[in-house]
């Protein structure tokens, strides 16, 4: 893992605008030990985007980002929705899928890459709305799990179509009323952390994004148990600040509000066996790791 | 029916794409002027004179090229140096060449600087203004340099020349194919011949 496979041609780096420059020059691939503290200082973690100021889905992208273990042998498979208005800033290679069928392209990707490079280890990662992942896109959805498709999908849950003016999703809880679902919801919210355990994911977290370091963790037990076993599913709360009425200050309490004990987003995790094991090696290797950072520090500063 | 010439435009808002009026692509050692099938070193030629007597010949290196992604690309590079440098030294003194980078294909918000990139999704905005009248595109994955050569025809007069790669495109004024180093230190060969005589 390095920043070799994007080295800009030295002829033309004085040409190259300078977010590229910036780009190649701050990345975080290849870093020991990236992660969520690097949000804010790397470009590549997200500098500028088009939603909504304060949108709780920006953070999570970056927090996901900052995340992956493998970040240049990713594939980001994304939908419509607000999430699509992110990635054209996300410099991880990204396919845009049509509206609910990124669970199709991931499948048929992870394969190919499979195929391709057989010794590199490649991730596919979907991230997509839940009204692409659970209403249009539930078929693909649920068949990849049925496949045991070795990739993560990520559900950024905001409870509504956000980004066409507030439709009823099927996450959406019951009795909520949004601008376009005047009579409110008559159904009860989907449980699609329970149904993507009982579909055969192997690693399922249901959660919100308010904690960067958390989020940091489910990430990368879902990439790497998705690359090692099957399919792993999180389903993140970022909930829509324009459709419930908050200011751009207030998404960070109102994900707090919806994660307390007994609520909606109280965190939630199911390991498969055989995941629990791979967790509990990656976080061995991951102290072990920590420790010998630490040993090095100190040894510097002797 | 007069048979279609892929003239520049401006065209229209949506230009038909060149393919479907039937213009070909060439067979190795060939390349098409205006969708005529010719012998390469003719299109060499031509190309070389619409280079010298542009008002602002430029050069729109892509991805292919910009990234250092393995020692072909890294060759290209070197050549595509050569051939701006022969370009400047060998234009009248009136001419402004440039090289323009297509870094990336994304669509880009809120807005492109025309001055410094060119992007696949509206590249008249960078042709426009800088006021170029004669491009080369080299570097350019396909499916993006077809959308973008269209989208020029469409709403400017710039010539249009690609160093393809591969098999060479239909929507370009001229095209080259199966682009190698050697093949653009030949063009730029070319050029330093014509030198004085456009
Ligand atoms: C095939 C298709 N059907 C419908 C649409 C219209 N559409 C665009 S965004 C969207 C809703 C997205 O909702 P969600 O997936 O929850 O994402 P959010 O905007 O809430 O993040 C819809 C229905 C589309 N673009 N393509
Ligand atoms: S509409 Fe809602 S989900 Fe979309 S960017 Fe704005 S706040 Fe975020
Ligand atoms: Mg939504």
């Amino acid at each position: 893992m390095s920043k070799e496979r994007i080295k800009i041609a030295p002829e033309f780096r004085d040409i190259m605008p300078p977010e590229y420059r910036d780009l190649v020059d701050d990345a975080t691939w290849g870093k020991e030990g990236r992660g969520w503290k690097d949000v804010g200082t790397s470009k590549e973690l997200i500098e500028e985007h088009s939603l909504c100021a304060g949108c709780p889905e920006s953070m999570a992208f970056r927090y996901i980002l900052s995340s992956l273990p493998s970040p240049e042998d990713t594939v980001m498979v994304g939908s419509t929705g607000c999430t699509s208005l992110v990635f054209p800033h996300v410099a991880v290679h990204n396919i845009h899928s049509l509206f609910g069928n990124q669970n199709a392209i991931a499948s048929g990707l992870k394969r190919s890459l499979a195929a391709r490079f057989p010794d590199q280890g490649k991730d596919v990662v979907v991230l997509a709305g839940d009204g692409a992942t659970v209403d249009i896109g539930l078929d693909s959805t649920l068949q990849s799990w049925f496949r045991q498709e070795k990739f993560t999908t990520i559900c950024f849950d905001n409870e509504l179509y956000a980004n066409t003016g507030g439709q009823e999703s099927g996450l959406m809880q019951k009795g909520f009323v949004a601008k376009m679902a005047p009579i409110g919801k008559q159904f009860e919210k989907v449980r699609l952390p329970e149904i993507a355990r009982e579909s055969g994911c192997h690693y399922v977290v249901n959660c919100t994004v308010s904690k960067p370091s958390l989020v940091e963790k489910v990430v990368r037990n879902a990439v790497l148990v998705a690359r090692e076993l099957g399919p792993t599913y999180l389903q993140m709360y970022t909930p829509c600040i324009l459709e419930i009425g908050k200011q751009s200050m207030e998404g960070l309490q109102e994900m707090r509000d919806s994660e307390k004990p007994g609520l909606r987003f109280a965190y939630k995790e199911y390991a498969s066996p055989e995941a629990k094991e791979l967790i509990a090696e990656i976080a061995i290797k991951e102290k072990e790791r920590k420790a010998a950072a630490k040993a090095a520090l100190a040894q510097s500063s002797v | 029916m007069k048979p279609y010439r892929v003239l520049p435009g401006p065209e229209e808002f949506l230009p038909p794409s060149a393919a479907s009026m039937g213009i070909r692509l060439p067979d190795p050692d060939q390349g098409h002027i205006e969708g005529r099938i010719v012998p390469e070193e003719e299109a060499m030629e031509r190309a070389a004179q619409v280079f010298l007597s542009a008002k602002v010949p430029t050069i729109f290196p892509g991805p292919l090229v910009l990234w250092s992604w393995n020692e072909k690309a890294a060759k290209k590079a070197t050549a595509i140096q050569y051939l701006y440098d022969v370009i400047r030294e060998s234009v009248s003194s009136e001419a402004r060449p440039m090289i323009i980078p297509m870094a990336d294909y994304r669509p880009k918000y809120p807005k492109i600087n025309p001055e410094v990139e060119i992007n696949p999704n509206h590249p008249n905005l960078t042709i426009w203004h800088n006021k170029i009248d004669a491009c080369m595109f080299v570097g350019v994955h396909c499916h993006q340099a077809n959308l973008a050569l269209k989208i020029i025809r469409g709403g400017t007069d710039c010539f249009t020349i690609a160093m393809c790669a591969q098999a060479g495109h239909e929507d370009a004024n001229l095209t080259f194919r199966d682009a190698t180093p050697e093949k653009i230190m030949n063009f730029a060969g070319w050029i330093k011949k014509l030198k004085g005589t456009v």
